[in-house]
């Protein structure tokens, strides 16, 4: 199961939604979150969670995989449900103890606040399910390119290089992990019981083997980085090449037209 | 100098010293070696023979302490031609893991050719020759870590032939690998040989890798001990177990019975050969005690 995450939650597919350039994906994704919290009441926010459901359906990821990730966020809706509560100030008051009341208000800006996480959960695995982390990378890197203006050149390929090699590495270094736990374990070391304290003590043994072979292979990467000609971002090409296409502006226009219905509701309600 | 040089590597002279505060270290003494275009050489030497030391001198991973190595007639010390020589020499090491760099296959194919800046659609030519190359076309949008040992050492060579290099250079690419894998790795580099045309240089211990090489190179302490045929290298099982190489069960049992008095040719490397050996040298022992 841990082994995988190098595809992190990728559900392979051909939807329209997979085949989305990532890096326009990733743009709407932070305009849409931008318009979940400008959404004001009832109608647009409504609306928008009508087109955030759609965008799901069309992206033919089983509805099951999306409440999968809700059930991991859960307590943390509650926690800020139950918050958002008790910080409304005017209509009646429902229930007050203490110093705390609950007005309708509050009840209100809970019910909100929940869909707001709900939804905004839905839309980034929309994200996360049809992209897979390579392509991530790729268009995290192509975003930051404008930085290069500003003499950030070096330091935004850096960055996508160190995302792609740790994305590699990932399973490589969990499979070392549960090896060297089976060889400390085949050594008569316990490291499910006990208290805290003893298992933090226990994974000592665990933690420095791991430390010293990254380290190592670290530099054996090195090494064989520079034997393949690497030399920086200076004059490097990439053998895939991001296209928007005609898709993609329908993608950008429908999520316009989103945030357009979500401000002409916010008015006109 | 118009004429293309028989030699792709010229070593001269080489000597290596690791040095740290107290300590100093020859791993490789005054050695000369060329290495021919179009040949298969197979370099032999147990651990802390030198062999690897030698093996990054020659893509200039390490500088020589004194003397010389060219790579088509390219001195490797030179900085400005560094990339040059990488590029001509690929290098494959032992462990595939901390050789492949991205998570998808072809991705990590195309990482040589998108550092030499080449344009994308000839990386794409590269990146499917070199995947075909090695046999693994079918895998071009695998991770590499749901590969096996063997299949992930092929990525890594595939990584090597889409810099289209004149020259391989692998430092013991079958020591990690399971018999199965060690097998797909000398006959892939076999056929490389063959088909392409393609020079290769393989360092290793396995004596029976060296089975099919044009020449093979014996080394111990930092020095060239044999330089010949692999049929006459393995002839002289003496030298062999004298510098800690395990010999090929057929080679030490033909010398144990020539210097029982049998009349075997000790140069028959294959298990057939050797059979035949034997049927004869038996043949006429039994002939001869026959007529006694």
């Amino acid at each position: 199961m841990l082994r995988d995450i190098t595809f992190g939650q990728y559900y392979e597919g051909r939807s329209v939604v997979h085949k989305t350039d990532p890096r326009v994906k990733i743009l709407l994704l932070i305009l849409i979150i931008v318009f979940i919290f400008i959404a004001e009441n009832a109608f647009s926010l409504g609306f928008a969670a009508v087109m955030i459901i759609i965008t799901a359906i069309i992206s033919r990821v089983p509805f099951g995989m999306y409440l999968k990730n809700m059930k991991a966020i859960l307590p943390v809706l509650i926690f800020t449900g139950i918050i958002n509560l008790f910080y409304g100030d005017g209509g009646k008051v429902l229930l007050s103890f203490w110093k705390l009341s609950v007005t309708t208000d509050g009840v209100y800006r809970a019910i909100f606040m929940a869909v707001r996480i709900t939804m905004l959960i839905f839309v980034s695995s929309a994200l996360t399910y049809t992209t897979t982390p390579n392509d991530l990378t790729d268009a995290i890197e192509s975003l930051l390119s404008p930085l290069k203006f500003i003499g950030l050149k070096s330091a935004v390929h850096t960055l996508a290089m160190m995302m792609t090699i740790a994305l590699r590495f990932i399973p490589t270094l969990i499979e070392e992990a549960e090896k060297i736990m089976n060889a400390q374990k085949a050594r008569g070391a316990d490291l499910e019981n006990g208290r805290l304290k003893e298992r933090v003590k226990a994974l000592i043994p665990v933690l420095i083997p791991l430390l010293i072979s990254s380290v190592r292979r670290a530099y054996e990467l090195a090494e064989a980085m520079e034997c393949r000609c690497y030399n920086g971002g200076e004059g490097r090409t990439r053998m895939k090449q991001m296209h928007m296409s005609a898709r993609d502006f329908w993608a950008l226009a429908f999520a316009i037209s989103v945030c357009g219905g979500i401000i002409t509701l916010n008015i006109f309600f | 100098m118009d004429e293309v040089m028989s030699n792709i590597i010229e070593v001269k002279n080489v000597t290596y010293e690791y040095t740290d505060e107290e300590n100093r270290f020859t791993a490789v003494k005054d050695l000369s070696l060329d290495i021919e275009r179009g040949s298969f050489t197979v370099i032999l030497g147990h651990n802390g023979s030198g062999k690897s030391t030698l093996a990054k001198m020659l893509n200039g991973l390490n500088k020589p302490t004194r003397g010389d190595v060219f790579v088509d007639g390219i001195n490797t010390k030179a900085e400005e031609t560094e990339i040059e020589v990488k590029r001509k020499v690929g290098m494959v090491f032992q462990n595939p893991d901390n050789q492949i760099i991205a998570s998808i296959v072809e991705e990590d194919v195309a990482f040589g050719p998108e550092n030499l800046g080449i344009p994308p659609l000839e990386i794409r030519r590269r990146v499917d020759n070199a995947l075909e190359a090695v046999d693994m076309s079918d895998f071009k949008k695998s991770t590499p870590h749901h590969l096996s040992g063997g299949q992930k050492q092929r990525i890594a060579i595939a990584g090597m032939i889409a810099m289209e290099p004149e020259c391989l250079v692998l430092d013991e690419p079958t020591a990690m690998l399971d018999p199965k894998g060690r097998a797909e790795i000398i006959s892939t580099l076999l056929r490389l040989n063959r088909e392409k045309g393609m020079t290769v240089v393989l360092i290793t211990h396995y004596m029976e890798e060296a089975e099919n090489a044009d020449r093979v190179i014996v080394m111990n302490d930092g020095e060239i001990i044999a330089d010949d045929k692999p049929k006459v290298i393995f002839s002289d099982v003496k030298m062999l177990k004298d510098v800690g190489l395990d010999v090929p069960q057929t080679a030490e049992l033909l010398y144990k019975l020539k210097s029982n008095g049998f009349k075997v040719d000790t140069h028959a490397l294959s298990i057939k050969e050797a059979a035949e050996q034997i049927i004869k040298a038996l043949g006429t022992s039994y002939t001869d005690s026959e007529e006694k």
